[in-house]
C-alpha cells in the first residue's frame, strides 16, 4: 500500500487553472522530485498537499485513509484539517524561522503547543518538555548544527537556517516530508552542505517529496522524477531515465536549459 | 523674581495636583486604548466586509476631525442637545466624557499601526506555523504577536508621547488638569492674582515626563533588539 496517494488533484485561482488533474503515488522511504519550470504548478502541488490552498479536486490518502477528498465538503473543517497537516510536514524556500527564537525553540515550539492537547499534560509537563527538547538537541546534532541551538536564526547562514527548518518539520515526525526549492536562495556553497542533509534523510529512509532545481541532486537522491508543465504531468518514471534520457519533447526542451550544469 | 520665588511653593502644589489628573487621563487613555486598538484593528481588516467597511469609515471620521471637537461633541451633546447629561456632574463627570473622547480617539490612530505592523509579518510566518499544526490563535500569540510589537514600538512611541501632550486639549471642557491649574492663577487662585508664568511654567511638566516616557520605551526597543 503506497503511503501517499494523490488522485487527479485540481486547483484554479481565479480563471487560472494551476494543477489540472496531478495523480501520483508514493511508497513508503521513497523520494519522488518534482522538476519544471517556475509556472508549472510545482509549489501549488505541495502547497496542496499542505493544506496551504485547498484544491478544487482531487482527493489525498495517506496509509490508505482518504484524508482529503474535495467532493465531501466535511473534508474542509479546519480542525481537521490542522490534523491532516500533521502527516505532512514543509521546507519553504524561505526558511521561515520564527525570527524571535532560538534555533532549539523553533525546533520545540510547535511539539510544545501540541503536547498541550495530551490528557495528561498537566501531570507530566516537565516530563514532556524534557523529552521534546532532548529530541530537537538530537535532531540538531544530526543536522550539523550542535553548537548552534541557542543561536537566533539572524545569527545563522542561510545553508544553517535552512538546516534548523528541516529539523523543525522531522521534530513532529511527519509521514511525508515537502521540500519547496529548499535551495534556491542560497549560494552554491550552502546549497551543498542542505543538499548533503537530506541525502542523508534519503539514506535514513525518510518519505520525501521533493520540488527543486537542482538535476543533478534530483537525479542521485530520487526514487522517481516527475516532470510538470503547464499544471499537468508530463514524465514521470526513473530519474536516470527522466533526466537524462526524456521521451517527451517538452521534458527535453526544459532539461535543456540546464545541460552541463549538472 | 522674588515674587516669583515666593509664589512658587503655591503654585507647585497646585500644578502636582493638575498634573496629576493629567496622569490619570494619560494612562485611562493608554490601559483603554491599547487593547481597543487592537479589537478596532482586527475590525479594519475583517473579511466580513460590512464590518471593515464600517470600521475603516468610523476610524476615517475619528482621525480626519479634531480631537477638540469630539471632545466638546462628546461632552455636550449628551446633556444640550438629547437632553440627558449621561457624565454625571462635576469633574468625574467631565474625566469619565474626556476618557471616553481619548480612549476613542487614540484607540483609531493605534488601530491602524496595529494593522501595518501585522500586516507587515511576512505570510511565511503564518505559514510556517500552520504547517507546524499550530492553531491560529497559537500562530497569533506565540509567533505573530513578538514580530508585530517590535515593530510598532517605534511609531507607538511617537503616539504615546503626542498624547501625553494631547491631555491638555482636554481644558476645553475645564478638566481640571495641569493646564486648568496653570490657567487659574490669570484669574486669580490661592490668592496669587495676573500671574502667567505658571501657565508657562507647566511646560516643564510635559518635558520632564516626556523625558520619561521617552527613556523607558527606548529601553522596551532595545529590549526587543535580540531578534530582527
Amino acid at each position: 500500500m503506497p503511503i501517499l496517494e494523490v488522485k487527479d488533484i485540481r486547483k484554479s485561482f481565479g480563471s487560472t487553472e494551476v494543477l489540472k488533474g496531478i495523480s501520483f503515488s508514493l511508497e513508503k522511504g521513497q523520494v519522488v522530485s518534482v522538476i519544471g519550470s517556475s509556472g508549472s504548478g510545482k509549489t501549488t502541488l505541495l502547497r496542496c498537499l499542505n493544506f496551504l490552498e485547498t484544491p478544487d479536486g482531487g482527493s489525498i490518502a495517506v496509509n490508505g485513509e482518504t484524508i482529503f477528498d474535495a467532493a465531501d465538503p466535511a473534508a474542509r473543517r479546519e480542525a481537521d484539517i490542522r490534523r491532516n497537516r500533521l502527516h505532512f510536514g514543509l521546507v519553504f524556500q524561505s526558511f521561515n524561522l520564527f525570527p524571535q527564537y532560538t534555533a532549539l525553540e523553533n525546533v520545540t515550539l510547535a511539539r510544545k503547543m501540541l503536547a498541550k492537547e495530551e490528557a495528561d499534560y498537566r501531570d507530566r509537563k516537565k516530563e514532556l518538555f524534557a523529552a521534546i527538547e532532548d529530541d530537537a538537541r538530537r535532531l540538531l546534532a544530526r543536522m550539523g548544527l550542535a553548537d548552534r541551538m541557542d543561536n537566533y536564526p539572524h545569527q545563522l547562514s542561510g545553508g544553517q537556517q535552512q538546516r534548523v527548518a528541516i529539523a523543525r518539520a522531522l521534530a513532529l515526525r511527519p509521514d511525508i516530508l515537502c521540500f519547496d526549492e529548499p535551495t534556491s536562495a542560497l549560494d552554491p556553497e550552502l546549497t551543498q552542505e542542505v543538499l548533503r542533509v537530506i541525502r542523508q534523510l534519503a539514506d535514513d529512509e525518510t518519505t520525501m517529496v521533493i520540488v527543486t532545481h537542482e538535476m543533478a541532486f534530483a537525479r542521485d537522491v530520487s526514487s522517481r522524477v516527475i516532470f510538470m508543465d503547464g499544471g499537468v504531468v508530463v514524465e514521470e518514471g526513473d530519474p536516470h531515465q527522466v533526466i537524462d534520457a526524456p521521451t517527451q519533447e517538452r521534458t527535453r526542451r526544459f532539461l535543456e536549459g540546464y545541460s552541463g550544469k549538472y | 523674581m522674588d515674587q516669583i520665588l515666593q509664589q512658587m511653593p503655591i503654585v507647585l502644589k497646585a500644578l502636582n495636583v493638575g498634573f496629576l489628573q493629567t496622569l490619570n487621563l494619560f494612562f485611562v487613555t493608554g490601559l483603554g486604548a491599547i487593547p481597543l486598538g487592537l479589537v478596532i484593528a482586527f475590525g479594519s481588516m475583517s473579511r466580513f466586509k460590512p464590518l471593515s467597511i464600517l470600521t475603516r469609515l468610523v476610524v476615517w471620521v475619528v482621525r480626519g476631525t479634531p480631537l477638540m471637537i469630539q471632545l466638546l461633541i462628546i461632552f455636550y451633546f449628551p446633556g444640550m442637545v438629547l437632553g440627558s447629561n449621561i457624565w454625571g456632574k462635576g469633574e468625574a463627570g467631565r474625566f469619565l466624557a474626556s476618557a471616553i473622547a481619548f480612549i476613542f480617539n487614540y484607540a483609531c490612530y493605534f488601530s491602524e499601526i496595529y494593522r501595518g505592523g501585522i500586516q507587515s509579518v511576512p505570510r511565511g510566518q503564518q505559514e510556517a506555523g500552520l504547517v507546524l499544526g499550530m492553531t491560529k490563535s497559537q500562530i497569533f500569540f506565540k509567533v505573530t504577536l513578538l514580530q508585530v510589537i517590535k515593530r510598532i514600538v517605534p511609531p507607538m512611541s511617537n503616539e504615546v508621547i503626542t498624547l501625553v501632550k494631547d491631555t491638555a486639549l482636554a481644558r476645553i471642557i475645564a478638566l481640571q488638569e495641569i493646564i486648568w491649574a496653570g490657567q487659574s492663577f490669570l484669574k486669580g487662585s490661592h490668592g496669587i492674582a495676573g500671574a502667567i508664568w505658571p501657565l508657562f511654567f507647566t511646560a516643564v511638566y510635559y518635558l520632564i515626563f516626556n523625558g520619561i516616557v521617552t527613556v523607558l520605551l527606548g529601553k522596551l526597543e532595545k529590549r526587543l533588539d535580540y531578534f530582527r
